[in-house]
């Protein structure tokens, strides 16, 4: 990972998740992850909005002063929020239908204020764009996973195409694309990150983050607060690699230090 | 007229419940609801600016956006309104009323972006055709107090929760989760009341 340019793509993508590691950006999430093609779309919208905004503010951030810089990138995300909606409505009404209110709501996402606030705000153009697209595309797949799994056990099919509803007496568990559905599949995600340790922001055990709150102000919340959550638990488990290596390396040079010694022992009593 | 304020209230705040049925307003609703005295404190400032806000926004589209034509920037419009308009509130509530700021203040700036409060305002002026402005506070107001209930139940639940011997892997965040998933089943219970 020596380009700095696909390190940022790389990052957002697995690295610093903004789904599965940040925890940022939950309301879409939740909301439009009904199916997976929903998911699909809301995440390609946001991809788009990222890209551009990141793009335009990485440029701008040496012209726009420092005081008055949240209102103007709310103009900023605002207007390519506009034109990606307009843009949907024209060429993909049915989508434009399923997402609904969430499409203008992607102004306030947080991972795009997050992402202006704390890369593209620091960062030249170009770069702040492969981030953009990084974060864009790593939220993408997160949320259609989401959309997937909910999709599967909710309504029996994947991306539309009948699997399980082929059964003869199957029913669907119809909750899962019901409202409380998304909070449980959410839940489950949650769990199984605290059960493997993963370096995510709810991860709480060794890090001294609470919960996946920045008080509900998404305009200056930038996601930090997981950055260094995840660093924390970084180190934490490297170390503990580390230790282990040195504790096996330790072991084997004892073990080896026996055997030598038993060998000398037994050459010593043939002699 | 009257009636159907009255129906667009209990809708807005119990069937369209606006954080267990349509997600909005979910980081306040997960970060700020671990006792119910602060959780109380987000709802009331909550009320305050999404109803403002509601009224407000609709004047806005209907005095300048209809007339010009100019309903597609509705989104940067709102936007811009909200964040000026929380600002102001905060600058008027100090000056004048002191007590009320005091109670309020710190929760202010954290509604500045509130999903939810972007989301009322544009709902307000997609679902309703007449009358924008009575439905518009009628609906910011129905929405807040939604809020607000759902809110200060979950601290309730999560002040309880706090002792619990819960399951390792879900201790924190997920248990709150599953939470708010059993009370959107409930919430699921007022569907087709209205």
């Amino acid at each position: 990972m020596k380009n700095k340019y696909i390190d940022a793509i790389y990052n957002g993508l697995i690295r610093e998740n903004p789904t599965f590691v940040l925890m940022l950006g939950m309301c879409p999430t939740l909301a439009v992850t009904t199916s997976a093609v929903n998911g699909l779309g809301m995440g390609l919208s946001t991809t788009v909005v990222l890209m551009l905004s990141n793009l335009m503010i990485g440029c701008l951030r040496n012209i726009i002063p420092d005081k008055v810089r949240i209102p103007s990138y709310i103009v900023i995300i605002a207007s390519f929020v506009t034109i990606v909606d307009m843009f949907l409505e024209a060429y993909v009404p049915s989508l434009y239908d399923a997402l609904g209110i969430y499409i203008p709501l992607i102004v306030v996402n947080c991972i795009i204020f997050g992402r202006a606030e704390a890369f593209a705000s620091k960062n030249p153009g170009p770069l702040s764009f492969c981030d953009g697209i990084g974060m864009g595309l790593g939220f993408t797949w997160a949320i259609t996973v989401i959309g997937l799994i909910r999709e599967f056990l909710g309504a029996g099919t994947l991306f539309g195409v009948e699997v399980l509803t082929n059964i003869s007496g199957y029913q669907p568990i119809s909750i899962f694309i019901m409202a409380p559905g998304a909070f449980f599949v959410l839940s489950c995600l949650t769990a199984l990150q605290n059960k493997f340790k993963a370096p995510s922001a709810t991860n709480t055990d060794d890090a001294g983050c609470e919960s996946i709150a920045c008080g509900g102000n998404c305009a200056t919340c930038s996601g930090s607060l997981f950055v260094s959550n995840r660093e924390v638990l970084e180190k934490a488990r490297a170390e503990a690699e580390a230790k282990k290596a040195a504790e096996k390396a330790a072991k084997a040079a004892a073990a080896k230090a026996k055997k030598e010694a038993e060998a000398a022992a037994k050459a010593a009593e043939k002699e | 007229m009257f009636v159907k304020c009255i129906l667009v209230l209990l809708s807005a705040a119990l069937v369209n419940n606006v954080i267990l049925s349509q997600f909005l307003g979910l980081c306040p609703f997960l970060g700020v609801s671990k006792q119910v005295e602060t959780a109380a404190g987000m709802g009331a400032a909550v009320i305050f600016v999404i109803t403002i806000a509601s009224a407000v926004c609709s004047a806005i589209y209907l005095a300048i956006l209809v007339p010009l034509d100019l309903t597609y920037l509705n989104t940067i419009v709102f936007i811009l309104v909200i964040a000026c308009l929380v600002q102001l509130v905060e600058m008027v509530l100090k000056k004048m009323i002191p007590s009320l700021y005091q109670a309020l203040g710190i929760y202010l700036p954290l509604i500045t972006t509130n999903c939810a409060v972007l989301g009322i305002a544009l709902n307000n002026v997609q679902n309703y055709t007449d009358h924008v402005m009575l439905y518009s506070i009628v609906n910011g107001l129905g929405a807040s107090v939604g809020f607000t209930i759902s809110i200060v139940l979950m601290a309730g639940i999560r002040e309880r929760i706090a002792t619990n011997d819960i399951t390792r892997s879900f201790r924190g965040m997920p248990i709150v989760l599953v939470t708010a998933g059993l009370m959107a089943i409930a919430f699921c219970g007022f569907s087709g009341v209205i």
